[in-house]
């Protein structure tokens, strides 16, 4: 007999929340036709920014699930200064994230030296095959477009380092 | 014989009889299953429920069982196979026939069954069988056991249920279900007769024994141990998928709403309004207009009943096996007795 109130108490909320639900609305959206916008530095997709890339494979050899393919080649660029030695760069043959290994550590995003990697809350890219999910250097720079302009700084916080 | 049906031919009657009963139990059904499991389970959990199908969703059962239709009908390799494909017909065979127990007006019912208590509670036991066997020819230890519960839990929660009605057949003196709506609604409160007298407040006891025992007849939510998704895969369930579940599926929406519309011929005053309304004295002065108001006032008060089973369904979590044993016999079945007491003494003292 002690248990009664509570046994109330609880019917009470869940007529509550029923009475809630139809005078002010459900917590939840009617995915397709409205979208909730993702909260900021959600993780939907790794965009790819290839200029910055060196392929120096960090993000690949740290990734857990071996899910990043990188391939490159070594090309001679001609010297910054006049006169100078030619410089060698590394070209971009293969860059792939395959979508249906990676579970969205965010590591590869962590470790990259020189910012070619972002995270963008795009998150509608769900593909009918398998195979589709694996997605190329295009495609992976297509994702750039949506990457999000990076939050202030706090106030007092270090200055980036160049 | 029923009244309305004298002038029509026996294989007219006959299918009068069969199109009626299907009504009365795929309709309740599918209503209790559209207004409750799906819209008002959703809006106690803050969410809208099944929207694309139709209008607010409303055409979203006939895409279930469009889906359940469709589906491959499995039969496990080991399974009792001819006993596996007849244990949902036998379940769902047990709400035909208690169905035909409840009666619907004055003269738009389907037996004028002289113990119809009697009648009504014995083959809702029927479900029992067919829940048993479909436990144990599923060839799963989850759907054995699941079977052995649902087995445990009926047998327990039968008896306050037996017990709870006596109270009700003590008051009214009679075991006719028409005869127990008439007192009822005939009857009268210390000489003020514009209520009738609803059994559910002089049998109030009895009302709350008779509810919480069909809760766990239908194993709903907190006594839903034989289906435990998490513990037993959805128990003597667990291997049937298709039509096959379709029909389990149907026999426990059915079944809720039949048991309900039992708990308000027993204690609302099923078909009928205060005679004294209209100035009636007897059943045979009752206008023929009844045959036609007396079913939409069932099933009003059967909705209201489910709305109460669903409530506490979608609000309680699950008893343990032990704990809902317990509650049954040490709880209900002392409790129905003393109630059987009390009455027996006030209807001879008074």
């Amino acid at each position: 007999m002690a248990k009664v109130p509570g046994l109330v108490k609880g019917l009470g909320v869940t007529l509550g929340t029923l009475f809630n639900t139809a005078t002010k609305g459900a917590s939840t959206v009617q995915y397709p036709h409205e979208k909730e916008t993702p909260p900021i530095r959600s993780r939907g997709v790794i965009a790819l920014h290839q200029d910055n890339c060196t392929s120096c494979m960090l993000c690949s050899r740290s990734c857990p699930d071996w899910c990043i393919y990188i391939e490159a080649h070594k090309e001679l660029a001609p010297p910054r200064r006049e006169g100078g030695k030619p410089r060698q760069v590394n070209l971009l043959d293969r860059f792939d994230i395959d979508y249906a290994l990676c579970m969205y550590c965010g590591i590869c995003v962590e470790v990259c030296p020189f910012d070619a990697l972002f995270w963008s809350p795009e998150y509608e890219y769900s593909e009918p095959s398998i195979a589709d999910l694996l997605h190329d250097k295009s495609k992976l720079s297509e994702w750039m477009e949506t990457v999000p302009e990076a939050p202030a700084l706090e106030a007092g916080a270090d200055k980036k380092k160049k | 014989m029923n009244p309305l049906l004298a002038e029509i031919p026996y294989w007219g009657q006959s299918l009068l009889r069969v199109l009626g009963g299907l009504v009365a139990v795929l309709l309740p059904a599918g209503t209790i299953v559209y207004v409750f499991l799906f819209k008002m389970m959703s809006f106690m959990q803050s969410r809208l429920g099944p929207m694309e199908a139709g209008p607010y969703g409303s055409m979203q059962l006939f895409a279930e069982v469009g889906k359940w239709l469709q589906k491959e009908d499995i039969v496990p390799e080991r399974a009792d196979v001819r006993i596996f494909k007849m244990a949902p017909v036998i379940v769902l065979l047990s709400t035909f026939l208690l169905v035909v127990a409840v009666p619907f007006g004055p003269d738009a019912w389907f037996t004028d069954f002289e113990v119809g208590v009697f009648y009504a509670l014995a083959v809702s036991s029927v479900s029992v069988l067919g829940i048993l066997v479909a436990g144990w020819a599923s060839a799963n230890k989850y759907s054995l056991l699941g079977g052995l519960r649902a087995a445990g839990q009926l047998i327990a929660y039968e008896l306050p249920m037996v017990l709870a009605v006596m109270g009700v057949v003590i008051q009214a003196g009679t075991m006719n279900l028409q005869k127990i709506v008439v007192a009822q609604n005939s009857g009268s409160m210390f000489g003020f007769d514009a209520m009738g007298h609803p059994y559910v407040i002089s049998q109030f006891v009895g009302f709350v024994i008779f509810m919480i025992a069909i809760q766990a007849e239908l194993t709903q939510a907190p006594f839903d141990m034989p289906i435990a998704e998490s513990e037993l895969v959805s128990g003597y369930m667990t291997e049937y998928s298709g039509f096959r579940f379709l029909i389990f599926f149907i026999g426990e929406f059915a079944t809720a709403g039949v048991f309900a519309m039992i708990a308000a011929v027993l204690f609302l005053g099923g078909w009928g309004v205060p005679f004294a309304w209209f100035g009636w004295t007897s059943i045979d002065d009752i206008d023929n207009w009844m045959n036609i108001a007396g079913p939409i006032i069932v099933l009003t008060k059967m909705m209201l009943l489910v709305f109460i089973i669903m409530w506490i369904r979608f609000s309680y979590p699950r008893l343990r096996e032990d704990q809902l044993q317990r509650f049954a016999w040490k709880g209900l079945i002392p409790l129905a007795l003393a109630n059987i007491m009390v009455t027996s003494i006030l209807k001879v003292a008074f």
